[in-house]
């Protein structure tokens, strides 16, 4: 038999292991970055104003003013009461003359993946032409800016989340976009429910002090 | 004498520390796995907004940052106070609007990125809530014309429970 090997002190193997562990706590960080996120509008190619006609009905003006106040649509309105203001112009429930042009539309889904579909998957309906347009100061405050987007963004996601809902009994965050099948369902209620929010360049709204 | 002589004698029943190196390991590697490196130093004070309809980042070696608030104490002794862009690390003390500085860090960190990841490139703004929409217009206006389109507000949680105003 060889000769016995001498035993290793493992006594400071604590010692290293926590000057390890101290290192890793002060360097790193355990925050994971949420927020909400959005597409800027490409820069236009030449350098001309484009002017977009669009029809006065389809549009939603949403104007921040300096001193933080909220204007929809030519009233003022609290924050809060934004998101179903936003969701009626986004669906016009009663063909409402003042509210968008609702224009028939074909989304095609995968075939049999609901019972409310028929066989061959394709989604016939109404789907609006509504833009909203968001209007800034430059002296808002950006928190307030940002809970506007919110409630915004929010309106739509309740929007394709009910009608997820509906068709595949299932919440619109939990499709997994990784499986091609719920990937297509993604895309065509994300057809259906446009996320249309355009943000003007900047100016001075000004207002009342 | 004799007595505590005796109770010397028999010795403090030692604990037994072989376990500790790997409870402290697994204390690390927990660690490891769970938290990411610190790469920037921030020099703005920024407190994100809340919102409810906050999403995961998902893939951080996409994410740039770019953030915009009022120095910290040790930074405001040579810029002043008055609020400032950072863009990952280093901060922008060029006057007016950044066009030339944002130009050059989308062009930088685009460049690190693979080629098939190159048009996923997300820009974090991480806003202070009290920073006037004026700076960051002129951000998102640099950010246009540089090709970055792909932004992200960076916003805490905000769990709403229902009829609360606020």
């Amino acid at each position: 038999m060889a000769r016995e090997t001498p035993e290793v002190n493992g006594g400071s193997l604590a010692d290293i292991a926590f000057l390890l562990l101290i290192f890793f706590l002060v360097t790193t960080t355990m925050d994971i970055d949420t927020g909400i996120t959005r597409l800027l509008p490409p820069e236009p190619e030449d350098q001309q104003e484009q002017e977009v006609q669009v029809n006065k009905r389809n549009v939603l003006v949403v104007l921040l003013n300096k001193s933080d106040l909220l204007m929809v649509g030519g009233e003022v309105m609290d924050r809060l009461a934004l998101k179903q203001k936003t969701i009626e112009f986004f669906t016009n429930p009663n063909e409402s003359m003042d509210l968008p042009v609702m224009e028939d539309t074909e989304v095609q889904f995968p075939p049999g993946s609901s019972s409310l579909l028929p066989p061959d998957g394709v989604w016939r309906g109404k789907t609006s032409r509504g833009v909203i347009s968001l209007q800034n100061d430059r002296s808002t405050t950006y928190g307030k800016y940002l809970q506007v987007q919110n409630e915004l963004v929010a309106a739509v996601n309740e929007l394709r989340n009910d009608f997820c809902n509906l068709y595949f009994d299932k919440d619109y965050e939990e499709l997994n976009t990784n499986i091609p099948v719920e990937e297509e369902i993604y895309e065509g209620i994300r057809k259906i429910y446009k996320m249309n929010i355009s943000e003007s360049d900047p100016k001075n709204i000004g207002g009342r002090n | 004498m004799s007595k505590f002589r005796r109770k010397k004698g028999k010795g403090l029943q030692r604990i037994n520390t072989a376990s500790l190196p790997d409870i402290v390991f697994m204390l690390l590697f927990f660690f490891m796995v769970s938290t990411t490196m610190r790469e920037t130093e921030v020099k703005v004070r920024v407190t994100v907004p809340e919102a409810t309809e906050v999403k995961k980042l998902e893939k951080k070696s996409l994410v740039s940052y770019i953030y915009i608030g009022r120095p910290v104490a040790q930074v405001a002794r040579t810029y002043g106070t008055e609020p400032l862009i950072q863009l990952n690390d280093k901060l922008v003390s060029e006057e007016g609007i950044p066009y030339e500085s944002i130009q050059d860090f989308v062009l930088f960190e685009r460049e690190k990125l693979p080629e098939s990841d190159k048009n996923r490139m997300t820009m974090s703004l991480r806003i202070d809530q009290n920073i006037s929409m004026g700076k960051v217009d002129d951000v998102k206006q640099a950010l246009r014309r540089a090709k970055a389109l792909i932004i992200n507000y960076s916003a805490r949680k905000e769990y709403r429970d229902q009829g609360r105003q606020r």
